[in-house]
């Protein structure tokens, strides 16, 4: 299976994304699957858009991709993390 | 950079109509101690317009507003108790609000920042008794040295 490539952003691509990225990170190493993370800020996404396989952000896409765009809210709060971790992993092993 | 915490920038029962006037109190504050420069507080403020940084925990409502490296000196989080609550609108949604409590202004020079101190900073926001014991401690030096302590940084001076 290829390595999926997956974007992590925030608005300025320093807090929320540095957090949220390592979090991706170590879910898809404990769940054994190969991943490319790309962290970048929201303005970035376009650029990496023929690349990528999935969006996960703390912040209003604002636009139509052509993947699918997790919220990442839950790695800050924890509230509903679970659901969240289990539609990136669906995503992931797609 | 080390982050360092100050007790002049911990501001207990700050007062403000909307979320503007606290972020700006908070910038000025910043931007009087050094920690960031006069361009922080416009970019902050709009920042936090196209990047919502409201969060509902499961207790009190809080904010991490911050914004582009470039504006800042030397890394800091100014922190803020709110007299009231003021909404913010939450992170990744267009308009839904929270009723904020407590602020967490981040001064971050570094991109790609801190990452051992942003996770300890998100569990404190997971941690009711830690929001608890920031949402009704009047010590700033108790503060001081708790926030030091849960974000496992170096102390002052």
């Amino acid at each position: 299976m290829a390595k999926k490539v997956v974007l992590v952003a925030c608005g300025t691509g320093i807090a929320t994304s540095t957090v949220v990225s390592d979090a991706v990170d170590k879910l898809a190493k404990e769940n054994k699957i190969a991943v490319e993370i790309i962290q970048c800020k929201m303005m970035e996404v376009p650029s990496y858009q023929d690349r990528a396989d999935l969006l996960v952000t703390t912040t209003v896409a604002g636009k139509d991709y052509p993947f699918p765009v997790i919220n990442a809210r839950s790695f800050l709060t924890g509230i509903g993390l679970d659901k969240v971790k289990n539609e990136i992993l669906e995503e992931l092993k797609k | 950079m080390q982050i360092k915490i100050e007790e002049d920038l911990i501001m207990l029962d700050l007062c403000g109509q909307a979320n503007e006037d606290i972020l700006s109190q908070m910038a000025d504050n910043l931007c009087h101690c050094g920690y960031v420069k006069e361009s922080y507080k416009p970019a902050v403020i709009a920042r936090e317009k196209v990047f919502a940084t409201g969060l509902p925990t499961g207790s009190y409502g809080v904010a991490i507003p911050h914004t582009d490296i470039v504006h800042v000196n030397k890394p800091t989080i100014c922190i803020a108790r709110l007299k009231h609550d003021v909404d913010f609108v939450i992170m990744g949604e267009e308009s839904e609000t929270v009723a904020v409590k407590l602020l967490f202004m981040l001064a971050m020079n570094e991109q790609h920042a801190q990452l051992n101190v942003l996770q300890k900073l998100m569990g404190l926001l997971q941690d009711n008794e830690a929001l608890t014991y920031l949402a009704t401690e009047d010590d700033k030096s108790k503060i001081k040295a708790f926030i030091i302590d849960k974000l496992n940084l170096e102390g002052g001076e």
